[in-house]
C-alpha cells in the first residue's frame, strides 16, 4: 500500500446537447443557465479514482473554478466519489482568459492539500482553449504532459502513453506533476445512489480569487465583434430509396475522382 | 510600435518543414516586417524551405533529447527574448507541440493567448484573430489589448503555404536552458499507428465513419469505399472515444482538419467537434438515418437512410465500374 492524492481540475458548462449562445452585451458564451461537469473532465476524475484505488491509500480532491457559486457539476463528480472540492467561485471572474484561470485554480491547488498528481482535461467543451494544464505546471513550476490516453504510476514517477500526430509517445515524468487527459482515457463510472447521497454532504470550500492572491483578475483580450460565418451552399437531400447509392455515384463522376 | 518582428513556431522531420510550419510562415510574412522561424529541435535541410516561406532568420533548439517540446522550447524563446529579440507576434499551429510550448509561455511571459484560430489581421498596432465558433457557424474576431508579445495559435490548413519569399534563413541558435523542477518529462519510446495509403490530412477524398455504423466491424465498410475511392479513412470522436479505431483516425476539434475534395460521412449526425474537422472540405456527402441531423445542413449531397443498405450498394456498384 502507498499513498497518492490526486487533484483533479473539473469545470461546469452550460450542456452542450442545448444550442450554445453568446450573452449579446460581451459577446461571451452566456453560462447563466444550469451548469453540468464537463464530460471530458469525468475521464480525469475517473482515472483519478482509479489511481487511488491502485495505490490503496489517498484521495482524489476537485478544484474548480466558475463565476457564480454553482456545484452540481462538483456534486457529479464528489459522487463518483471524489472526497472533496476548493471552488473558486467569483463574479470578478466571469469570462476570464485561460492564463488567469491556470492562475487561479493554481491558487486553488494550494488549498487543496498534499498532493502527487494533477489531472485535467486536455481542453474543455465550452472554450476549447485548451491551454490551462500546460499554464498551471508552468505556475506551480512542475513537469507536464499532455494528451495522456494511459496513466499509470510507479513510485515517484508517472509513466503516460501520450497521443502524437503520428501515434503515441511512452513519457516517463517525475512527481509530482501536471497530467492531461484525453477523452476515452477510461471508461468513467455512473454515480452509485449511494455516491450521490454521499456527495451531498462532502466538503465544498468556496474561495475568491482574492482568497488566494490572485489579485489582478483582468487579461488582455477583447471580442471585438461576431460575424455568421458564410454559409454553405444548400445542397439536395434526399431519402434513400434504394437506389440513391447511384446519386452518389453520379456525384463522383461529376467531380472525376472515379 | 507597430508589428515588425514575427515568430513562427516552426518545426521539422528530418530535413522537412512541416506543413503547417509553411503555412504560418506565409502569412506571417504577408503581415509584414522581419519573419522568424523558431524551431523545436534540428533545423536542419529544412532551413532551406523556411526561408522561401518567408524566414529572414531560424532560430533553432537544436536535439531535444527526449524532452518534451512545452517546458524545453518556451524557456529557450524566453532566453533569446531575455537577450534582447522580442517579437511582437508569435505564432503557434495548433498541434500538440506548438499548443504545450505556447502555454508554457504564455506564463513566463504573462501574456494571455487566443487558439484556434484560422486568421489574423494586422492594422498598425492591433493584432486581430478571427475564431470560428458553434462549429463554425460564427466567427468571433478578437483583438489583442495588453503589451505584445501576442501569442495566438492556427489550425491547420487556415492558409496556403506558398514559397518564393527568397528570405535569408539566417541559422541561429536557441539553445535550451536548465529547466529545474519543470523539466521532468522524457519520451521514452515512440510509437507509430499510420494507416497504409495517403494521409487522411492530405487525401483528396476522405471517407469517416461513426456512431451510426452501430458497431466497430461495420468500420471495415468505410475502410473499403476510402480504398476503393485511393482516399484516406476518417472517424468521428465517438467512435475513437468508444476504442473503435485509433485516435489517429479522429477527424475534428481534437483530431486532424481536412480539406479533401470530397468527404464522406457515413453514419455521422454532425457534432461541433467534428464540423470543425471538416466543414473545409470542397464537397460533402453525408449518409444518415436521421433527417435532422446537422451533418445535412453542410452537405452538398444527403442521403438520408441507413448506411448499412448505401455503403454496402455503393461500393459494389464502384467495384462493379473497376
Amino acid at each position: 500500500m502507498s499513498l497518492m492524492n490526486v487533484i483533479v481540475c473539473v469545470k461546469q458548462i452550460p450542456d452542450p446537447a442545448l444550442p450554445g449562445e453568446l450573452d449579446p452585451s460581451t459577446n461571451t458564451l452566456k453560462r447563466d443557465g444550469k451548469l453540468i461537469l464537463d464530460e471530458s473532465d469525468s475521464y480525469g476524475v475517473e482515472m483519478a479514482l482509479q489511481l487511488v484505488n491502485t495505490a490503496g491509500e489517498g484521495s482524489v480532491t476537485l478544484v474548480s473554478m466558475a463565476p457564480n457559486d454553482e456545484v452540481s457539476g462538483l456534486r457529479t463528480a464528489l459522487a463518483m466519489g471524489a472526497e472533496k472540492a476548493v471552488l473558486v467561485s467569483d463574479p470578478a471572474l466571469a469570462g476570464a482568459d485561460a492564463l488567469t484561470t491556470a492562475k487561479v485554480l493554481a491558487g486553488a491547488v494550494g488549498k487543496a492539500g498534499d498532493y502527487d498528481l494533477i489531472i485535467a482535461g486536455t481542453e474543455s467543451s465550452d472554450g476549447y482553449t485548451g491551454t490551462v494544464p500546460e499554464q498551471m505546471a508552468e505556475v506551480l513550476g512542475l513537469p507536464s504532459v499532455g494528451f495522456a490516453k494511459t496513466i499509470a504510476v510507479d513510485g515517484s514517477t508517472v509513466k503516460v502513453d501520450r497521443q502524437t500526430e503520428a501515434g503515441y509517445d511512452e513519457v516517463s515524468c517525475s512527481l509530482p506533476a501536471v497530467v492531461s487527459v484525453t477523452a476515452g482515457v477510461v471508461e468513467p463510472r455512473y454515480p452509485s445512489f449511494k455516491g450521490i447521497m454521499a456527495a451531498k454532504s462532502k466538503p465544498v470550500e468556496t474561495v475568491t480569487a482574492a482568497d488566494l492572491g490572485v489579485e489582478s483578475v483582468s487579461w488582455a483580450q477583447s471580442i471585438s465583434s461576431v460575424e455568421d460565418a458564410p454559409a454553405r451552399e444548400a445542397g439536395e437531400i434526399i431519402e434513400d430509396d434504394g437506389e440513391t447509392f447511384n446519386k452518389i455515384v453520379d456525384f463522383l463522376d461529376n467531380l472525376k475522382v472515379i | 510600435m507597430a508589428v515588425n518582428n514575427i515568430w513562427v513556431f516552426s518545426q521539422a522531420n528530418g530535413d522537412e518543414a512541416t506543413t503547417a510550419s509553411l503555412e504560418l510562415l506565409t502569412k506571417a510574412r504577408s503581415l509584414g516586417g522581419t519573419v522568424t522561424a523558431f524551431v523545436a529541435g534540428v533545423a536542419g535541410g529544412a532551413v532551406a524551405a523556411l526561408a522561401d516561406h518567408g524566414a529572414a532568420k531560424v532560430y533553432e533548439t537544436g536535439d531535444l533529447a527526449g524532452a518534451l517540446p512545452g517546458a524545453a522550447v518556451s524557456a529557450a524563446m524566453q532566453a533569446v527574448i531575455d537577450g534582447g529579440d522580442v517579437p511582437d507576434l508569435i505564432m503557434f499551429p495548433q498541434n500538440y507541440e506548438g499548443r504545450d510550448v505556447l502555454s508554457r509561455l504564455s506564463v513566463k511571459l504573462d501574456r494571455t493567448v487566443l487558439t484556434n484560430s484560422t486568421d489574423i489581421t494586422v492594422d498598425g498596432d492591433s493584432v486581430t484573430v478571427q475564431t470560428p465558433i458553434f462549429g463554425g457557424s460564427k466567427l468571433v474576431n478578437s483583438t489583442f489589448t495588453g503589451e505584445a508579445p501576442f501569442l495566438a495559435a492556427f489550425r491547420p490548413k487556415s492558409f496556403e503555404a506558398a514559397g518564393g519569399a527568397g528570405a535569408a534563413g539566417e541559422l541561429a541558435s536557441a539553445p535550451v536552458p536548465d529547466l529545474g523542477s519543470t523539466g521532468g518529462a522524457t519520451v521514452t519510446a515512440v510509437h507509430v499507428e499510420e494507416t497504409s495509403g495517403p494521409k487522411l490530412d492530405e487525401a483528396a477524398v476522405v471517407v469517416s465513419g461513426g456512431r451510426g455504423l452501430g458497431e466497430a466491424d461495420k468500420f471495415d465498410m468505410v475502410e473499403t469505399l476510402a480504398k476503393l475511392l485511393k482516399g484516406a479513412p476518417g472517424a468521428s470522436r465517438a467512435i475513437v472515444d468508444a476504442g473503435w479505431v485509433p485516435y489517429s483516425y479522429q477527424v475534428g476539434q481534437t483530431g486532424k482538419v481536412v480539406k479533401p475534395t470530397v468527404y464522406i460521412a457515413a453514419g455521422i449526425s454532425g457534432a461541433t467537434q467534428h464540423m470543425v474537422g471538416m466543414k473545409g472540405a470542397k464537397n460533402i456527402i453525408a449518409i444518415n438515418k436521421d433527417k435532422e441531423a446537422p451533418i445535412f445542413g453542410v452537405a452538398d449531397l444527403g442521403i438520408v437512410g441507413d448506411v448499412h443498405k448505401v455503403m454496402p450498394a455503393l461500393i459494389a456498384a464502384l467495384e462493379a465500374r473497376g
